[in-house]
């Protein structure tokens, strides 16, 4: 019998999963979904970060339980090759990576801002990703490429 | 071909060890042309700037080269993805192959239109000539056999008639990493795939006392629990499953430490008075005699810094028999091969070693360690491929660090306050304890086991491979003579090994450190004195360069410092010159870098641009940040909490202007700038306050202690 429904990237959907097994695990598990990286399994660095009901959260410390009924987007979510969000074709104009593992909750950290604010300032994409941890130090095409797609977003 | 002809000694080393054309490039009839390098992708953008060397020397557009993940299966055996060797070693290599390649293409073309080959022109991979005949790579693939060796009798092109190279081409793995693709190996899953994870305690170097399994045996999903020694795990269904067996295991499990770490308070002083080696890395006697005035002395610290890759190190391992198929990220398929062959006692032919993605590594962490963590954990999983991750808590604690440093340079000045002796001592345990160079493992479980192997003691590299702890500490400068010594611990209660530069970062922030004080006490500008002391023309321009990019020395204003680094990266690879703007509230915030650099040919700018910006910001994080803490019996700095990176708003604003030289061979970009941009902080911070920090991290606490001991 499922316990739990949300709606996952539009598509309602029922599991039957112990409900405060973390968010993540079970996008990874059972749903397949492995665009949500873990990184560090406390809410540190980001690098799970999903879109709950149009807010960033981290998926690592999220229970299952939690998302009830609520509206989940991941990175595979937001846009594909076929068809990209503006963020996702920025960050390729922009090369704004370089090794990418954390970049998926990047994304969504951004996507967050931007569906709040379509005219972000550097000074607020900076602060909407200070929760995000990147190493290899892409930061600055990272700014570039979310004000790029802002650009973009509000031009459609 | 087993005789030397000539040519062959021509051949770029990696290309000499590995001459045949076929493990190098193969033409399929649907088009494509696969690319083997035996480098691997580990974030750099290596694998884009050899698939348009590849797409420039065969003359096939970029969209057709498929570049092939390194194997033991049949890549070539270009030891490790490091030290920002692979453009220099893996590029020379795929250019000269190719350039062979391509001649021995023209030559079977024309045998088939019946033309000569000096009238046949080659254009995306079609080759034809005069009255429209004309054939291709791709058709005539299965005749030509290129299993055989390279000559090296081909002249690769001219850098003016290079179309692809030279150029900012978009990187090939980007957009499976914008779309959540399945391209990490942390994502990726195989048909039966169980999960293990491996117990390790908190302390470092503990025995494993006790082991109780009852608690994590009750567990759903559980498969195995394997011990041998000191080294524990678990083998479940799903990965949920394994991580509730390891948290029942953990409960079961009684530690004790064995050995001590030093006391962190105390660092500098334990590092120079451990048992050590000498090495005399460089000697230099003065022509004529001048006369001492005074000798001034400085010491330099840098702690030990944690590699920090967002994502956990993970590897998958599948036994089939006696023989072993493992997908890893480590940065040497082959290195990492040698080691499980050590520690499984088997032969090499039977573990095949795959390479796959995994987030940046900066240099030699735990990637792999969980590789062998994984197949000691397949071995219960009968023949079922089993992935290993390792926590966030164990990478940070267990995985090997970046040596910390302490460094003592004296400058004998005469009565003008000129250098004539320059002495620069380091003490550092070795920077490199990678896998595959011993005939000892390297990999952490193997100290682990019932019958252990010894651990591991960290070398360093040769000074001709640039060095380990010694890398960079030969001064660039035309000081007049010098003795410069290095002091490798051989013992290690903490755990090290490479780090992005090894010891280049701290020599750097030492010598420039030094440098600018010894400007500035004569009241000489710090590009004038640099100037003064150099005399290859390459290092001149980057610092002019940077110096006229960044407006040095504008406008005096309150709260702002400006200082500059500069350094060739192993002083033979790329020249960096970086100045910092810092700001000086109640704490350091660098708002801008500015950096020159020359990395001879960039095969594509933009990635030679990313790979600095990044540079400099890890080395930013480094500088103001990083720290790993420890207490004497844990590392307690085994989260993100206890060890905090540079978050967005903290980033500086990065510039970076590519001195372009297409005529001299392509050197590295991902280590030149982090020493220039730690002395450049440095010298900024003394700018802004009067400070001078010898000590890393420049921290707030580290701040008022300088101004204490300065009032």
């Amino acid at each position: 019998m499922p316990n739990i429904r949300f709606r996952l990237n539009g598509v309602e959907t029922d599991l039957d999963a112990d409900p405060e097994t973390s968010l993540l695990a079970i996008l990874r598990g059972p749903l397949g979904l492995t665009g949500p990286h873990f990184g560090c399994g406390a809410g540190e660095c980001g690098a799970c970060n999903v879109l709950v009901d149009d807010r960033a959260v981290t998926a690592c410390d999220t229970p299952l339980w939690s998302v009830a009924n609520k509206d989940v987007i991941t990175i595979e979510g937001l846009g594909n090759a076929q068809k990209p969000h503006p963020l996702q074709r920025a960050f390729i104009a922009e090369q704004a990576l370089q090794c990418g593992y954390c970049v998926s909750g990047i994304l969504i950290s951004a996507a967050a801002l931007l569906n709040r604010n379509p005219s972000p300032s550097n000074a607020e994409i900076r602060a909407a990703l200070d929760r995000n941890l990147c190493r290899c130090g892409s930061h600055n095409r990272m700014v570039r490429a979310i004000s790029r797609a802002a650009a973009e977003m509000r031009k459609s | 071909m087993t005789e030397k002809t000539p040519s062959t000694q021509k051949l770029p080393a990696s290309l000499a060890a590995n001459p045949k054309l076929s493990s190098w490039v193969r033409f399929s009839s649907d088009g494509h042309v696969a690319v083997s390098p035996g480098k691997v992708e580990i974030g750099q953008g290596i694998v884009t700037a050899l698939a348009q060397i590849a797409a420039d020397e065969l003359d096939v557009d970029i969209a057709r080269v498929r570049m092939v993940r390194a194997s033991t299966a049949g890549s070539p055996n270009e030891g490790v993805t490091s030290g920002s060797l692979s453009v220099q070693q893996s590029g020379r290599a795929i250019r000269q192959a190719c350039a062979d390649i391509r001649q021995v293409f023209l030559f079977a073309a024309a045998e088939r239109l019946g033309v000569g080959p000096e009238v046949l022109e080659i254009s995306d991979g079609t080759i034809s000539g005069p009255g429209n005949v004309s054939t291709s790579y791709f058709e005539l693939a299965d005749e030509v056999s290129l299993d055989r060796d390279a000559s090296g009798g081909a002249q690769p092109k001219p850098s003016a008639r290079r179309m692809v190279t030279g150029h900012s081409v978009q990187r090939l793995d980007i957009p499976d990493k914008v779309f959540g693709e399945r391209r990490f190996i942390q994502d990726s899953t195989w048909p039966g795939m169980l999960h293990g994870r491996v117990l390790r305690s908190e302390l470092s170097h503990a025995a494993l006392v006790e082991l109780r399994e009852d608690g994590a045996r009750k567990l759903p999903g559980l498969v195995a629990i394997v011990r041998d020694g000191n080294f524990a795990g678990v083998v479940s269904e799903t990965e949920v499953d394994a991580e509730l067996a390891l948290a029942a295991l953990r409960k079961g499990a009684k530690w004790t430490s064995r050995e001590a770490l030093p006391d962190e308070t105390g660092l500098a002083e334990w590092l120079k008075a451990q048992p050590s080696e000498l090495s005399v890395i460089a000697s230099k006697t003065a022509s004529t005699q001048q006369a001492r005035a005074r000798t001034l002395r400085r010491q330099y610290t840098r702690p030990y810094i944690t590699h920090g890759s967002i994502a956990p190190s993970c590897a998958i391992a599948q036994w089939n028999g006696d023989r072993v198929l493992v997908w890893t990220h480590s940065q040497g398929v082959y290195f990492l091969r040698a080691d499980l062959a050590l520690v499984l006692k088997i032969p090499l032919e039977n573990i095949t070693v795959e390479h796959m993605e995994g987030a940046g590594c900066y240099g030699h962490n735990a990637a792999d360690d969980v590789a062998l963590d994984a197949v000691l954990l397949a071995k219960a999983a009968d023949g079922r491929p089993v992935r290993v991750q390792w926590s966030r808590a164990d990478e940070m604690s267990h995985a090997p660090f970046g040596a910390a440093m302490t460094i003592e340079i004296e400058a004998d000045l005469d009565a003008a306050g000129e250098i004539i002796d320059w002495r620069h001592s380091v003490w550092s345990n070795g920077h490199t304890a990678r896998p595959g160079r011993a005939n000892l493992p390297a990999l952490l479980a193997a100290s682990e086991l019932a019958n252990p192997f010894p651990r591991y003691i960290a070398t360093n590299p040769a000074q001709a491979n640039g060095g380990g702890a010694d890398r960079n500490s030969i001064p660039l400068y035309d000081f007049p003579s010098w003795q410069i010594e290095c002091h490798r611990l051989t013992t290690m209660p903490i755990r090290t090994s490479a780090l992005r530069t090894l010891g280049g970062q701290a020599n750097v922030f030492a010598i420039e450190s030094f440098l600018d004080e010894l400007a500035a006490e004569r009241g000489e500008d710090a590009v004038a004195f640099r100037l003064r002391h150099l005399s290859d023309p390459r290092a001149q321009d980057v610092i002019r360069a940077v110096a006229k990019r960044a407006g040095w020395k504008g406008e005096k204003r309150d709260g702002i410092g400006y200082g500059l680094g500069f350094a060739r990266y192993k002083n033979t690879g790329a020249y960096c010159a970086a100045i910092a703007e810092i700001e000086s509230t109640e704490d350091i915030s660098v708002r801008r870098l500015t950096i020159a650099v020359d990395v001879g040919e960039a095969i594509n700018p933009d990635g030679v641009i990313n790979q600095i910006e990044g540079g400099a910001i890890q080395a930013t994080s480094w500088v103001l940040k990083e720290r790993v803490r420890f207490d004497r019996e844990r590392i307690s700095s085994n989260s993100w909490s206890q060890y905090p990176i540079l978050r967005f708003s903290e980033v500086p604003e990065v510039d970076v202007e590519v001195i372009s030289r297409p005529e001299i061979e392509p050197v590295g970009a991902g280590e030149a700038a982090h020493g220039p941009v730690t002395a450049a902080i440095a010298n900024a911070v003394f700018d802004a306050l009067g400070l001078r920090i010898r000590n890393l991290p420049i921290t707030r606490e580290r701040l008022i202690a300088a101004m204490e001991l300065a009032s």
